[in-house]
């Protein structure tokens, strides 16, 4: 079996119908000898471009990043990867393509790997540093006020959040902290945080809305 | 409400409908896309995905990748 490039059966409009591959990578995954070996390496070979691909992707953003530290992560992302894949076999249903499958927890890793080795040593500003201003290219000044006051009432709004609900949301939204790296340095899970994130958001629109005041998605 | 400033908005107090968790999101990310690049219903088939890609930065830039990667030429995976 030779690892045909993901992409190539989606555009074939092969994608989201069962997997053609499935048994094949599950039995030669599956089955100890000579075959698992091969087919572990071949998908090893996948996650290392993947991984590769995607610190590409992500470089722009932290220039700083080295080569060599970042084809070092691209080997940690794959093998993370691959150990992962191998733990869940039994999860993969075969909805999607297996390739596809598998390349979604290269791509998970590395863009975790290189966004914790970007903040690595630096401060999480967990404090209101920085609040957004309203657009001074508002459509018409009444616009621009009802902004603005929507922004000083959500300020006032996160001071009332509990402690733990302000810390987190502060950190993501205020501060642009990636959550992988918040996770890491708070000793819980991405999955945690977000649920931290989504209950201090559903606090805040609903004193927002107790005010009056609401976002224009609640509006429509 | 500008528009600008109403996406400002809604980037800090996140979207209103319901939505996946990041495990949820996680575990059919590759359905999702793949139902996308196919032009098929994808938002009809996970409803609630759209509004967790709206909600969190983290699982969008994986959602942004894996789309990216199933649409990259294969040269672009040296």
């Amino acid at each position: 079996m030779t690892t045909e490039w993901p992409g190539a059966s989606v555009a074939a409009g092969l994608a989201g119908t069962p997997d053609a591959a499935f048994d094949g990578w599950v039995a030669r995954l599956s089955c100890p000898g000579a075959e698992r070996d091969a087919a572990v390496t071949e998908l090893h070979g996948l996650l290392l471009r993947t991984a590769r691909f995607e610190i590409r992707r992500r470089r722009e953003a932290f220039p700083h990043l080295v080569g060599a530290d970042l084809d070092d992560l691209a080997w940690q992302s794959a093998a993370d990867a691959l150990m992962s894949i191998l733990r869940r076999l039994g999860d993969f249903r075969g909805e999607s393509r297996f390739t596809t499958w598998a390349c979604k927890f290269a791509i998970v890793e590395a863009g975790t790997k290189v966004r914790r080795h970007a903040w690595q040593g630096r401060e999480i500003p967990v404090t209101s540093s920085f609040w957004p201003v309203a657009a001074d290219g508002a459509p018409s000044p009444h616009q621009q006020a009802e902004a603005r006051e929507l922004l000083s009432a959500l300020q006032e709004e996160v001071e009332r959040l509990t402690d733990r609900q302000r810390q987190v949301f502060v950190a993501i939204t205020l501060n642009a902290v990636p959550i992988d790296v918040l996770a890491e340095r708070l000793n819980t899970t991405r999955g945690a945080l977000y649920k931290t994130l989504y209950d201090a958001r559903r606090k805040l629109r609903a004193a927002l809305a107790a005010r009056g005041l609401g976002t224009d998605s609640e509006r429509r | 409400m500008p528009d600008d400033s109403g996406r400002m908005i809604e980037e800090l107090v996140g979207p209103t409908d319901p939505e996946l968790s990041c495990d949820e999101c996680f575990d059919v990310l590759d359905i999702y896309v793949e139902l996308e690049l196919a032009s098929r219903a994808a938002d009809a088939e996970l409803p609630l995905m759209r509004a967790h890609l709206r909600g969190c930065s983290a699982c969008r830039a994986d959602y942004d990748s894996l789309r990216a990667l199933l649409l990259a030429d294969p040269g672009e995976l040296a």
